[in-house]
C-alpha cells in the first residue's frame, strides 16, 4: 500500500521528523515500511536541486522573433528580473501573444539536472545554456517527464494556482511514497487517515482534522427509504449496511493535477473526476464507493421508483462486470441488484451497464459494508482481485460508510459541479454494539513482564481512540490480577481488538518493545526429555560422512513420472507399501507428488552432478509419504504415514586420480556392501543382519541383495537396472544402490546397543590355519561362514573368505572357498592337539550340512 | 732398513690405505692385504726369525700393538664407510614432497543439517527439546487451530500446497506452510505439564521458485509454555540465541508485528551483517535483517491446545533456517540448497 507523506500531511504533521527516524519508528510500532520512494528529494532517483528548480510565474508568452513553433516565455521565478525563456511547449505556444497571464510552473535554472524529455526510458541531463534560433535561454520550464514525474513527454507542468512563486519546487511537489506492508486483517490501516490516525498515536500529535465534519459540512441527513431510490437488505447477515446517496448535475471532466498526482503516488490510474473522486475517498478513508449511473437503475417492471436490493446470488445467476468480462454466480455470492437483476457484485466489482460514462448526468453513490469472509470467498471463487475487495476483505468499520460518501459528495461538488441530495438513504441492520473489554493494568505486567505505569497505560489507550472509564472494581471471571478494573470501549474502526491481551499488544508497542528489559524463563523446567529417534538419525549421519559420502537433502515433492522410470517394464509399476500422496495444486507436474521413495531423487541428483564430476558418493536421511492402508493409532491423524528412509548411491571410480596409478575400477555392489557393514558394524548390528539375494525390479537381476534383521526387513541393496540407468539418462558404468527402512535400522541398533555386551579380549596367542571348502555353486558364502563360526564356536574367533576358486580341479557345479581361520583361547595357549581337535569338528560339521568336502582331500 | 723400519713403513702404508678406502669393497680388500691370513702386516711376524733373539720380543710386542690399532682403525673406519654409504643410498631414495597426497575423499554434511545441530545445540542448553511433527498435515493444525479460519484475510500470508484426498484422513490435508503446527502437537500431547520444545522441519509453500524464494524450505519453531512466561523472557530468549549462533556484539530490536497465533506479535531484527546496520540492498536500506517472528502465545491458541489461558502462558517463535547460512556465507541463491549441487555442499 503505497502512500505519500504529503496526503499524511493533511492529516497529521510529521513534516520535521527525518525520513529514516519516521519509518524506523513506524517499524517498531508494527507499521513495517517495505520500501521508501522518493521524489525530488536527495534519495530520489532525480533530485530536484533545491536553488536550481523552483516555482515559477509565466507572466507573458511572445512569438520567437526567428522561429515557427517555438515561443519566448516571460517568467518570474522570484529574482530581481524577470527571465526570458525559449519554448515549445504546446500550451504555452498556443497562448502565442498572451500577456497578464499568472500561470505557475517549474522552472530550471542552467546547471540543474533533469531527464531529458525527447529521449526513450530515464536519461538524465544537464541543463546548460545555449542559443536557439538565435535567442539566448538559459532556463526552462519543465515538464512531468523532465522532472521524473511521467513516463510520456506531453505538456509541461502547471502548478496550483496558488502556489508560491520562488520556492524550491521540492517544498510544493517533492515527496516521499511510504509503501506500507500491512499484515493482517487490519481494516483501520488500510487508509491515508487510517495510518495518520496510527502516527497521531506513536508521535504523540494531535490529528489535524477528522472526516466525519464532512457529514456536518454537507449537511447530510439520513433515512431509510429516500426519496430517489427505494433500498432493500434482503441478507442482512452478508450486508450490516448500505447507504446511497444521490449526487445531480456532475459534470465529468479530469480531476485536478493535485488528485491525479496523489493517485498516481498511490499507485492508481487517474481516469476523469467522478471515478477519481471515489478512488480518492477509498484510499483517504479506506471506505469502497461505487459511483451507479443513476440513470441506468431500473425500477421494478409496472413500478416508476428505481430500486436497489441486496441478495444473494441464485446460482447460475450471470452480470458482466466493468471490465468486461460475464460472470457467473454462486448462491453465496452477493449481489447489488435493481429492478432488473444484478448492477454490481456486492464490494467487488460493478456491472458494466450501470458504470459512469462521459454523458452520465446524475449518480447514486453507493456506500455500503459487507462481510469481509464472504466477500473473500467470491474473491477466491471468481479470481476476482480489486481494490475495493482487497479493502473490504480486510474488514472496513461499517461507521466509515456514510462519512466516506459525505467526503466523496463533497468532492464532487468541488470538483465535478454537482449537487447534493441533503436526504441520503441508509440501511444500518448490522449496527455493532459498542465493544466493551474489561481490563486490568496489571496484565500488561503479567504478559509483557514489564510493569508499565497506569498513567502510560491510560495515555496510550486515549491516543489510540480507546475510551477508559476506571470504574469499581469489577469482577473478571478467571482474573489473577487484583486491583483496578478498566471499563474499556473499543472505537468502531478497531475490529481487530476484542480481549484484555488485545489492549496489551496496543500498550506494549506504542510503549516500544525496544525498552523492554531481558529477561530469561524463571520457570520450573518441564521434565527433560531426550528426542531417541533424532539422535539416532543424527548418528548415521555421522557415520555416513566419516566413511566419506555427502550428504544430500532432496525435494519431497517429486515427479511421478521418475517413480515410473523406476520401473524398467513401463507396463509395471512399483511395488511401494501405500498409495500416493498428490497435490491438488501444483507448480510444475515434476513437483506434483509426495515422494514414495528416495531412490529416483538420488538418481536425479547423480545424473545431475555428473555433468560436472566423475565420482559420486552421497546419502539422504528423509521421509517418505504413503496413504495409510488402515487407520493406525499409532500412525499420524492424518491418514498419511510418513516413515524415514535411508538412501545411498554410489556411481564412478574407486578413487580419484592422481599422479601415479591408482583404483579407477567403477565401484560396484561391493563398494557399497562395504559401505553398509561398515555401518551395521558401528551399530553392532554386523551380526544381526541377513544378506540374501533379493529381486526388484529397478535392480539389476542377480545383483541385489535384500537384507533383514531381526526378521524385519531392511531394504535392498543392489546394483541399477541398466534399463532404469537408461531411463535416468546415466552414463553406461554400474550404479549402486541402498535404500532401507531407517526406522528398522534405528529398532535394531538400540536393541543391539542395549544388549550390547563387551567380549573377552584374549592375551593368549591366536592359531592362524586356512582352511578350503568345496561347495555347490548356488552355496552362499555367507552360509558357509556362519556354518564355520558355529560348528567351531568358541575357540574359532574369526572366518575370514579370501579366496573364491571355480575350475576343473573343484568339478563342474562347484566352487572352493577358503577361509582364514583364527583360534583363539580366552584361558589358555592353544597346541597342535587343541587345533587339529577342532579342525576335525568344523570339518565334520560342515560337511554334514553343506554337502561340503575338503579341497585336496 | 732394518727390519724395524720395514714393520713401521708397512704400518703407515696400510694406515693411508684404510684412510683412503670409500666403500665396503676396497675396505675388505684392504683388511685382506693387511691384516688376512697373506696380509703385509700379518706377513710381518715371519720375519721374526730374521732378528737377533734379543729383539725378537720387542719386534712380536710392536708387530702386535700395530695390527691391534689397525683392527681398531679397520672397525671404525667400516662403521663410518657403512653410514656414508647408506646416506648415499637413502639420499637417491628421496621422494618429491610437494606431489599431492594419494587421494581421500571426506563426506560433508548438509550445510542445512548442520545449521540445524546448531540450532538444536543452542537451545538444548536452554532447555528446549526437539519435537518432531508430520510434514503433510490437517488443515486445522495449519490454520484453523491456529486461530486462522478458512477464507480469514489471515491465510493471505501463506500460499499453501493442498493435497488430493487420502483415503483415512479426516479432513482436508495440506502440505505444512509453516512448523507451527507442531505447536497444537505438542501442547495436546503434553498437557498439563510445562513446555519447552523446538519444532524443526520440512516446509512447504505454493510460490514461484526464485534465487529468493523456494518451494521447500526449513523452519525452527519455538514453544514454551509455563505458568509465567513473559514477552521479555522471549526477547531475552531471542537475544541468548542471537549471541550463539550469530556471535556476540550484535545489536537487535524488537519490532511490533502481526501473526494470528500470538498477541501480542513481534518480529525482531539484527542489525545487517552484510553492512554492518549502514544499509544496504538486503537489508533493504534499513540497517535490520529480520532473524525471527514471534510473540506471546494467543489465548484461542493456548485453549485448542488444552492449556488455560487464564492459568497458563506462552511463546513462540519461528525463522527460516536456511537464511542465516545464506547471508554467514554470502550464498546469494536459495535454490543451491536443495539442488544439491555437490559442488557446493562440499564447501561446507
Ligand atoms: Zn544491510
Amino acid at each position: 500500500m503505497r502512500i505519500p507523506l504529503s496526503w499524511l500531511n493533511d492529516y497529521v504533521n510529521v513534516k520535521d521528523i527525518p525520513i529514516q527516524e519516521l519509518r524506523s519508528r513506524l517499524d517498531l510500532a508494527g507499521l513495517e515500511v517495505e520500501a521508501i520512494e522518493a521524489i525530488g528529494y536527495p534519495e530520489a532517483e532525480l533530485p530536484w536541486d533545491p536553488d536550481k528548480i523552483l516555482t515559477a510565474e509565466v507572466l507573458a508568452v511572445r512569438p520567437h522573433p526567428d522561429a515557427d513553433r517555438l515561443v519566448l516565455v516571460e517568467v518570474n521565478y522570484g529574482g530581481a528580473e524577470n527571465e526570458i525563456v525559449v519554448t515549445g511547449a504546446p500550451s504555452l505556444y498556443e497562448r502565442k501573444g498572451e500577456s497578464g497571464l499568472h500561470l505557475k510552473v517549474a522552472f530550471a535554472w542552467e546547471g540543474a539536472t533533469l531527464y531529458d524529455g525527447h529521449k526513450e526510458g530515464w536519461s538524465k541531463t544537464k541543463l546548460k545554456p545555449t542559443k536557439i534560433r538565435g535567442v539566448p535561454s538559459r532556463a526552462m520550464v519543465c515538464s512531468e517527464k523532465e522532472l521524473g514525474l511521467a513516463e510520456e513527454q506531453t505538456d509541461i507542468i502547471y502548478l496550483p494556482a496558488d502556489t508560491p512563486v520562488g520556492v524550491p519546487l521540492v517544498e510544493v511537489l517533492g515527496d516521499y511514497i511510504l509503501d506500507f506492508q500491512v499484515k493482517g486483517p487490519f481494516g483501520h490501516l488500510q487508509s491515508v487517515y487510517g495510518v495518520a490516525r496510527e502516527m497521531a498515536a506513536i508521535f504523540r500529535r494531535p490529528l489535524k482534522r477528522t472526516p466525519v465534519e464532512a457529514v456536518q459540512r454537507l449537511g447530510l441527513r439520513v433515512v431509510e427509504q429516500p426519496d430517489f431510490a427505494y433500498l432493500e437488505i434482503a441478507d442482512p447477515d452478508l450486508c450490516p449496511r448500505y447507504t446511497a446517496t444521490m449526487i445531480r448535475g456532475v459534470q465529468i471532466a479530469p480531476s485536478p493535477l493535485w488528485m491525479q498526482m496523489r493517485l498516481s503516488r498511490a499507485g492508481m490510474r487517474p481516469i476523469n473526476n467522478v471515478v477519481d473522486i471515489t478512488n480518492y475517498v477509498m484510499l483517504e478513508l479506506g471506505q469502497p464507493l461505487h459511483a451507479f449511473d443513476y440513470a441506468d437503475i431500473r425500477p421494478h417492471p409496472g413500478e416508476t421508483q428505481p430500486t436497489i436490493i441486496v441478495r444473494r446470488a441464485t446460482a447460475g445467476e450471470q452480470m458482466a462486470t466493468l471490465d468486461g468480462e460475464l460472470r457467473t454466480f454462486d448462491d453465496e455470492m452477493l449481489l447489488i441488484t435493481d429492478g432488473g437483476g444484478p448492477v454490481g457484485i456486492a464490494g467487488v466489482m460493478g456491472g458494466l451497464d450501470s458504470e459512469v460514462k462521459a454523458h452520465t448526468q446524475d449518480i447514486l453513490l453507493e456506500a455500503a459494508n459487507f462481510n469481509f469472509i464472504n466477500i473473500r470467498r467470491t474473491c477466491q471463487m471468481l479470481k476476482l482481485t480489486t481494490e475495493a475487495g482487497a479493502r473490504f476483505g480486510k474488514r472496513v468499520d461499517p461507521e466509515l460508510a456514510l462519512v466516506a460518501a459525505a467526503r466523496a459528495a463533497e468532492l464532487m461538488v468541488e470538483l465535478a459541479g454537482a449537487r447534493v441530495d441533503p436526504v441520503a438513504g441508509d440501511l444500518y441492520p448490522g449496527k455493532p454494539e459498542p465493544r466493551v473489554i474489561h481490563y486490568s493494568p496489571a496484565l500488561a505486567d503479567r504478559v509483557l513482564g514489564v510493569a508499565i505505569p497506569p498513567e502510560d497505560q491510560l495515555r496510550i489507550l486515549a491516543a489510540l481512540e480507546f475510551r477508559v472509564e476506571v470504574t469499581e472494581s469489577l469482577p473478571i471471571p478467571g482474573n489473577r490480577d487484583h486491583g483496578d478494573v478498566w471499563r474499556v470501549t473499543v472505537p468502531s474502526y478497531r475490529m481487530d481488538v476484542s480481549l484484555p491481551v488485545d489492549l496489551v499488544e496496543e500498550i506494549g508497542r506504542i510503549w516500544g518493545y525496544d525498552h523492554f528489559p531481558v529477561t530469561l524463563i524463571e520457570e520450573e523446567l518441564p521434565p527433560l526429555r531426550r528426542n531417541v529417534s533424532l539422535e539416532a538419525e543424527e548418528h548415521i549421519r555421522d557415520i555416513l560422512v566419516s566413511l566419506g559420502l555427502d550428504e544430500v537433502i532432496i525435494y519431497s515433492l517429486s515427479d511421478p513420472e521418475d517413480e515410473a522410470r523406476l520401473h524398467p517394464d513401463p507396463t509395471a509399476k512399483l511395488d511401494l507399501p501405500g498409495e500416493r500422496v498428490m497435490l491438488k495444486n501444483y507448480l510444475s507436474p515434476e513437483r506434483s507428488q509426495m515422494r514414495r521413495t528416495l531412490l529416483s531423487g538420488a538418481l536425479r541428483t547423480a545424473w545431475s552432478n555428473l555433468r560436472f564430476m566423475e565420482r559420486i558418493a552421497i546419502f539422504e536421511v528423509g521421509h517418505v509419504y504413503f496413504q495409510m492402508r488402515e487407520p493406525d493409532d499409532a500412525a499420524p491423524d492424518t491418514g498419511v504415514d510418513e516413515p524415514r528412509r535411508l538412501c545411498i548411491l554410489l556411481t564412478g571410480p574407486r578413487q580419484g586420480r592422481w599422479y601415479a596409478p591408482t583404483d579407477r575400477e567403477m565401484m560396484d555392489y561391493f563398494d557399497l556392501k562395504g559401505i553398509a557393514e561398515a555401518l551395521l558394524r558401528s551399530l553392532a548390528l554386523e551380526d544381526k543382519v541377513r544378506w540374501a539375494k533379493g529381486q526388484h525390479p529397478s535392480f539389476h537381476p542377480g545383483r541385489c541383495a535384500v537384507v533383514t534383521v531381526e526378521d524385519r526387513e531392511l531394504g535392498v541393496v543392489g546394483e541399477l537396472h541398466p534399463l532404469v540407468r537408461e531411463a535416468f539418462d546415466l552414463p553406461e558404468q554400474p550404479v549402486v544402490l541402498l535404500e532401507w527402512d531407517l526406522d528398522v535400522l534405528l529398532d535394531a541398533a538400540r536393541q543391539a546397543d542395549a544388549e550390547k555386551k563387551i567380549g573377552t579380549i584374549s592375551n593368549y596367542p591366536p592359531v592362524y590355519e586356512d582352511l578350503a571348502l568345496v561347495v555347490d555353486e548356488a552355496m552362499p558364502a555367507a552360509e558357509v561362514q556362519r556354518a564355520i563360526l558355529d560348528a567351531g564356536r568358541p575357540l574359532v574367533t574369526e572366518a575370514l573368505l579370501f579366496d573364491v576358486y571355480r575350475g576343473e580341479q573343484v568339478g563342474a557345479g562347484r566352487k572352493s572357498l577358503a577361509f582364514a581361520l583364527t583360534y583363539q583361547s580366552p584361558g589358555k595357549p592353544l597346541d597342535e592337539r587343541d587345533v587339529a581337535k577342532l579342525r576335525e569338528r568344523v570339518i565334520k560339521l560342515v560337511q554334514k550340512q553343506l554337502n561340503a568336502t575338503l579341497r585336496g582331500a | 732398513m732394518n727390519l724395524f723400519e720395514v714393520l713401521e713403513q708397512a704400518y703407515q702404508t696400510a694406515q693411508a690405505a684404510l684412510e683412503a678406502a670409500e666403500d665396503t669393497a676396497t675396505l675388505e680388500a684392504w683388511y685382506a692385504d693387511t691384516l688376512g691370513r697373506k696380509g703385509a702386516i700379518t706377513l710381518q711376524v715371519r720375519a721374526v726369525g730374521q732378528l737377533p733373539a734379543e729383539d725378537r720380543p720387542a719386534f712380536g710386542k710392536r708387530v702386535n700393538e700395530i695390527k691391534q690399532a689397525l683392527e681398531a682403525a679397520y672397525t671404525a673406519r667400516a662403521e663410518a664407510v657403512k653410514h656414508a654409504e647408506l646416506t648415499r643410498q637413502l639420499e637417491a631414495g628421496a621422494i618429491d614432497v610437494t606431489l599431492p597426497g594419494r587421494p581421500v575423499t571426506p563426506g560433508h554434511l548438509h550445510l542445512t543439517t548442520q545449521s540445524l545441530r546448531q540450532i538444536y545445540s543452542i537451545f538444548g542448553r536452554m532447555g528446549f527439546e526437539v519435537y518432531d511433527a508430520p510434514d503433510v498435515e490437517l488443515e486445522s493444525y495449519n490454520f484453523d487451530l491456529l486461530n486462522i479460519p478458512e477464507y480469514h484475510p489471515a491465510r493471505d500470508m501463506w500460499d499453501t500446497f493442498w493435497v488430493q484426498h487420502v483415503r483415512n484422513s479426516p479432513t482436508r490435508l495440506l502440505l505444512r506452510t509453516h512448523t507451527s503446527p507442531g505447536q497444537m502437537r505438542a501442547m495436546r500431547e503434553r498437557y498439563p505439564e510445562p513446555i519447552r520444545v523446538i519444532l524443526p522441519g520440512k516446509c512447504y509453500r505454493y510460490e514461484q521458485i526464485t534465487a529468493r524464494s523456494e518451494h521447500q524450505f526449513y523452519q525452527v519453531e519455538g514453544l514454551a509454555v509455563g505458568k509465567n512466561i513473559t514477552m521479555t523472557d522471549l526477547i531475552g530468549t531471542l537475544t541468548q540465541f542471537t549471541a550463539m549462533f550469530y556471535g556476540p556484539g550484535h545489536r537487535m530490536r524488537v519490532r511490533s508485528s502481526y501473526f494470528p497465533f500470538t498477541e501480542p506479535s513481534i518480529e525482531v531484527d539484527m542489525d545487517c551483517i552484510l553492512c554492518g546496520g549502514k544499509g544496504c540492498r538486503v537489508c533493504k536500506y534499513t540497517g535490520w535483517l529480520e532473524i525471527a517472528g514471534a510473540g506471546m502465545v494467543h489465548p484461542v491458541v493456548l485453549k485448542n491446545g488444552g492449556y488455560d489461558p487464564d492459568k497458563w502462558s506462552g511463546f513462540a517463535f519461528g525463522f527460516g533456517v536456511e537464511r542465516p547460512a545464506m547471508l554467514k556465507y554470502n550464498v546469494n541463491d536459495i535454490r543451491y540448497f536443495y539442488g544439491n549441487d555437490l559442488r557446493f555442499l562440499r564447501q561446507f
